[in-house]
């Protein structure tokens, strides 16, 4: 149980994968300009980073390992996200139209999000089992929504603020995440003592 | 001649990390030190030049309606390859990119590339702009990697250069100082072009707006 939250609190806080890890930096920059959007978008990256995890965890234990085929991972990994991503639209355009029109316009963009592709990928090289691969699936989901969230704030100031000329739009969001990310080593030895 | 045009256009006109703002993932995650920017960058060209051949020679094979998965699978088979050459050949590099060299398959520049250029183009305009464009990304990455490793270690390519003046600033190779080194650099690059960046919206660079038509941009 303590090593579960141990993951859960790294990933969210810690290790956070926008601003420490430096994955999905497209989105942060790109889809944080209204909070409601930044909502969106992170309600469905957690979504697809869990249910790929557990799709790809069993396909490289199960299939790919014990016929040595290790280094077909990245492969195998980014075609079932692509499919399960596809899949996910198709059936919520047809099932659940007012969950699509919330969240189907993100759907595409989240195939080429390297935050997805990451997780899946650090779960197996940090040799995670099924359920601590799940946990640190959410967490990552959880993390993103967080920085999300928080820069989403911070940005709606910023394009009110008279900032030089040259800095104006991306430059200044960009210094401004590094503001974000600076607060988070705040959080840097957290684990090691609330946990260990 | 246009063939130079489309080489030199993706070094500084249009580079894709500091005008296009493309592949800001590995450009901000591995240019701690500036000879893994390098690293990082020619891996990313080898993929690019690879998968823009492969894609350009396929383009009229390649039904129009699965043409993005197609794509990522040819783009992934190339990062395999580099991933087995780097392992052999540079397994220092290979440790030090980690799994970033895996998400050379996501990054938006290859994929943007090859929607955007190899698959509309002839095989010679595609290998011209593909060793532009990563050309552009390798010197942006040096140069990111450069001022981060000079002031965060006062070292360069591993080479003291303090001078024994200098400091080593710690800001610089932590997260956060990656993030302001960009904005700068991102800054002196929007000035350079006449505040094109300061004019792009949101997402405008993306790969994938194809697909959600302009729809996940927020104005």
């Amino acid at each position: 149980m303590k090593e579960i939250f141990a993951i859960l609190v790294s990933a969210i806080l810690v290790d956070n994968f926008v601003l420490s890890k430096f994955m999905g930096i497209c989105p942060f920059i790109g889809v944080s300009k209204k909070t409601s959007s930044a909502m969106g978008m992170s309600v469905a990256v957690t979504f697809v980073m869990v249910m790929s995890t557990a799709l790809t965890y069993p396909i490289y234990t199960y299939v790919l390992a014990p016929n040595g085929l290790e280094y077909l991972q990245t492969m195998a990994f980014i075609l079932v996200i692509a499919l399960f991503v596809q899949l996910v639209e198709i059936v919520i355009k047809r099932f659940m139209p007012p969950l699509y029109k919330a969240l189907g316009i993100y759907l595409p963009l989240i195939t080429t999000n390297c935050a997805v592709l990451g997780v899946t990928i650090l779960n197996i090289d940090n040799e995670y089992n099924f359920g601590q691969s799940l946990v640190n699936a959410l967490g990552a989901g959880i993390g993103f929504t967080v920085a999300l969230l928080l820069f989403s704030g911070v940005r709606e100031r910023i394009d009110n603020a008279d900032v030089p000329k040259m800095f104006k739009g991306v430059p200044a969001a960009l210094v401004a995440a590094g503001i974000v990310a600076a607060s988070f080593m705040g959080f840097s030895g957290l684990v090691e003592n609330l946990f260990q | 001649m246009s063939w130079l045009k489309e080489f030199y256009k993706g070094i500084l006109k249009e580079n894709p990390v500091l005008v296009m703002l493309l592949g800001t993932c590995p450009t901000l995650a591995v240019t701690t030190m500036a000879f893994n920017g390098i690293g990082m960058g020619l891996a990313t060209t080898f993929v690019l030049l690879g998968s823009s051949i492969v894609i350009s020679l396929l383009k009229k094979v390649i039904p129009n309606q699965v043409r993005l998965p197609a794509f990522i699978v040819i783009i992934a088979g190339f990062v395999t390859i580099v991933g087995f050459l780097l392992q052999v050949y540079l397994p220092d590099l290979y440790g030090a990119l980690g799994v970033f060299l895996s998400l050379i398959t996501v990054n938006c520049i290859i994929l943007g590339r090859a929607e955007a250029f190899a698959s509309k183009n002839s095989v010679g305009k595609s290998i011209a702009d593909a060793l532009g464009m990563g050309l552009g990304f390798t010197l942006a990455l040096f140069l990111m990697g450069s001022i981060r490793e000079i002031l965060g270690q006062n070292t360069w390519f591993g080479i003291d250069v303090s001078f024994g003046v200098l400091e080593p600033i710690g800001l610089f190779t932590s997260p956060a100082g990656g993030f302001m080194v960009f904005g700068l650099l991102v800054a002196i690059a929007n000035k350079l072009s006449g505040y094109k960046i300061s004019k792009k919206k949101g997402c405008g660079g993306c790969p994938s707006r194809g697909a959600c038509h302009g729809e996940g941009e927020v104005q």
